[in-house]
């Protein structure tokens, strides 16, 4: 029981569980921007492949990292570019569009794959992001390990909750994106699209989506696998929820997620197998249906999400 | 740009929109089999003939079809009634891991009796686990999609531990597999030398009482008016929260069916890759046949033989087979265009 909680107070704890907690922070803070504009983007799952698959092939093939990272947003945006167009001006259903886009983003990526490498049974790895510890704060104890000496892009994920906050709540954008999710008319009548304001929070969403799956294959690990993202981008749906629309609160959440994971994968070493490992990897699902359950009576969902616009009905 | 509600759409429009969709993913699936460096037309004769080129062939192509018939039908009954069941994957494997419990010698019986309870137990299974979305979905409202999209992965985690657990197959030389069942549970082969099975015929059956009951029936009604606004429903008199119930415990059943299916005439026993994703296939299956329960049957054997007939060509054109993936999820998209453009014209000013 003790060994249990020791677990806690130690450094590789808390730098593990800021590693995980990162690709889902990236994804989780695009899904948000999509739902706050008022688009579901079941396509995370998806994107979240695409991201992880075109990072990694463009250093695989001579790329430089940041180079990687810019594709594979690109990669996100275009899958967010077609889910907008097909759920935005065309109005068609969120749900079937987002199903499609992620099997869509999911296979194209696994017939790259094998035209690429034909071949290989074990997929080959590139040299990925390198810790950069922050001088002097990387040496506190505990926090400072798993604050500052992680990988740039971790940091980056940071500066983009900060961004995305700064973004929604403090600028003239911001306001159209979120009366966009909450009462559409009001931002046609200040002159501005609504039509433009969701096209373009569902691209930079997706964007962000696949630059949390481009951590995975290009700061996590080193190489692509099939199935890697393995209901990631699902889970940052829940968490979306869990934080109620607000990206402090869903950084929080995705922070005691992570943690919640680093802790299984570790008391799974503990108890010895005398557990099924099944039982430790289910957590995290059952996890999200609980945090799903427990924030039904508070969630306040923006009250145009899933309700397409069309100028001029009422 | 906006959208305009058309009148009824004619028969051509009916047909040709679909047609369109069709022909689109044709085309953006000839640019990837230009990038693979082979050609368009060659490879798509390889996939008709890998299809349905012969005797061996189509009945590969219909064997295929089935799962997905039953994970198409359970995704058209609830997305009729905008219940968005996207777990018709962990019914399948319910289905399929009472059957294999039931049926690996618990159950002694002949048959006759025994393959209709093994079938109703699937159905109860699949049926069971849709109704915990559907009421959190009702009482709570959580949303159903990401339930049951979660429900997916903790249900794949739970049969293979019990694969590796209580399920295992002693004799299965440490491969995590469920021991095969009696030869009363294994249904019989529909033609001999063939590896097709009555879960076909079970299917079709199955297509047709779903219609009966979407077209014919108050349920059926009730369904497509929930679907359809299930405010205006309410306001009816229609109740909403049972209909979707019924609609779960239908849905579920139907997924359940798959995976009773795949163990009794096929597999005869449970590995975790009894399914390649029919639950999800089964989305498109649904969409393709624009929820038509008959419908479906056609999809689903369309979109088997895209599979089957991929899988022969990768063989010998050495195009990747995940182009049926590609192909198949643009078909998806393609179509709900052309539905959309059947009802609604788009005027650009």
């Amino acid at each position: 029981m003790i060994e249990a909680f020791d677990i806690l107070l130690t450094a590789s704890f808390w730098v593990a569980a800021i590693r995980i907690a990162s690709p889902l922070i990236f994804a989780t803070m695009g899904e948000l921007i999509c739902e706050r504009a008022g688009v579901l983007n079941l396509g995370i799952e998806g994107i979240m492949v695409a991201g992880a698959f075109a990072g990694w092939i463009t250093v695989y093939l001579g790329g430089d990292l940041w180079f990687g990272l810019v594709v594979a947003a690109l990669a996100g945006a275009a899958f967010g570019l077609l889910h907008a167009t097909l759920t935005v001006p065309l109005g068609l259903s969120q749900h079937v569009c987002g199903i499609g886009i992620t099997l869509l983003a999911t296979s194209l990526s696994y017939f790259t794959y094998r035209l690429v490498l034909p071949e290989v049974t074990s997929p080959p790895r590139i040299e990925p992001f390198q810790p950069l510890p922050i001088p002097g704060l990387s040496e506190i104890p505990v926090i400072g390990p798993a604050l500052f000496n992680q990988t740039p892009l971790t940091y980056l994920a940071f500066i983009t909750v900060a961004l995305v906050a700064w973004v929604l709540y403090r600028t003239p954008l911001g306001l159209a994106v979120r009366a966009a999710g909450e009462n559409p008319s009001a931002v046609e009548a200040q002159g501005i699209s609504v039509t433009a304001i969701r096209m373009g929070s569902v691209i930079v969403g997706s964007a962000l989506m696949a630059i949390g799956g481009a951590f995975l294959t290009m700061s996590a690990f080193n190489s692509f696998f099939f199935e890697m993202i393995n209901g990631r981008g699902w889970i940052c749906i829940a968490l979306v929820v869990f934080g109620s629309w607000r990206p402090g609160k869903a950084l929080l959440g995705a922070i005691l997620f992570a943690a919640f994971d680093a802790y299984q994968v570790r008391l799974q070493q503990l108890t010895g197998g005398a557990v099924p490992y099944q039982l430790f990897l289910m957590m995290p699902f059952v996890l999200s249906i609980l945090a799903l359950v427990v924030m039904a009576r508070r969630a306040t969902y923006p009250k145009a999400l899933m309700i397409p616009y069309q100028k001029g009905e009422r | 740009m906006r959208l305009e509600p058309k009148p009824a759409p004619t028969l051509v429009e009916t047909f040709a929109y679909p047609l369109g969709a069709v022909v689109v993913t044709f085309v953006i699936a000839s640019l990837l089999v230009l990038a693979a460096g082979a050609s368009p037309f060659s490879v798509f004769a390889l996939v008709a003939k890998g299809a349905a080129g012969s005797r061996f062939a189509i009945m590969e192509t219909l064997t295929r079809a089935t799962p997905l018939i039953f994970t198409g039908l359970a995704v058209a009954v609830a997305f009729r009634a905008k219940l968005w069941n996207i777990g018709a994957e962990a019914q399948l494997y319910a289905g399929a891991l009472i059957t294999v419990v039931l049926a690996t010698g618990a159950l002694p019986l002949p048959a006759p009796i025994l393959i209709p309870i093994l079938m109703i137990a699937a159905m109860a299974a699949g049926a069971l686990l849709l109704l915990g979305p559907a009421l959190l979905k009702t009482r709570l409202g959580v949303d159903e999609v990401v339930t049951t999209l979660l429900l997916n992965f903790i249900m794949l985690l739970f049969v293979s531990m019990l694969l590796e657990g209580v399920l295992k197959d002693p004799m299965g030389m440490g491969w995590p597999r469920s021991p095969k069942i009696i030869a009363d549970a294994q249904l019989p082969k529909l033609i001999a030398r063939t590896r097709l099975h009555l879960g076909f015929l079970i299917a079709i059956v199955s297509a047709v009482v779903v219609w009966i009951i979407m077209k014919k029936t108050t349920l059926g009604y009730e369904m497509r008016a929930v679907g359809h606004n299930a405010e205006a429903a309410r306001f009816a008199g229609i109740p909403v929260n049972s209909v979707l119930m019924k609609t779960a415990l239908l849905s579920g059943g139907l997924a359940a069916l798959g995976g009773f299916s795949e163990v009794t005439g096929l597999k005869s026993n449970l590995t975790l890759d009894l399914s390649p994703g029919f639950g999800y296939t089964g989305i498109v299956v649904a969409m393709l046949a624009m929820l038509n329960p008959l419908g479906v049957v056609l999809s689903a054997i369309f979109v088997a033989g895209i599979f089957v007939g991929a899988d022969a060509m990768s063989r010998t054109a050495g195009v990747p087979s995940y182009i049926a993936d590609v192909m198949v999820a643009t078909a998806l998209l393609t179509m709900v265009v052309a539905i959309m453009m059947t009802r609604f014209r788009v005027r650009w000013r």
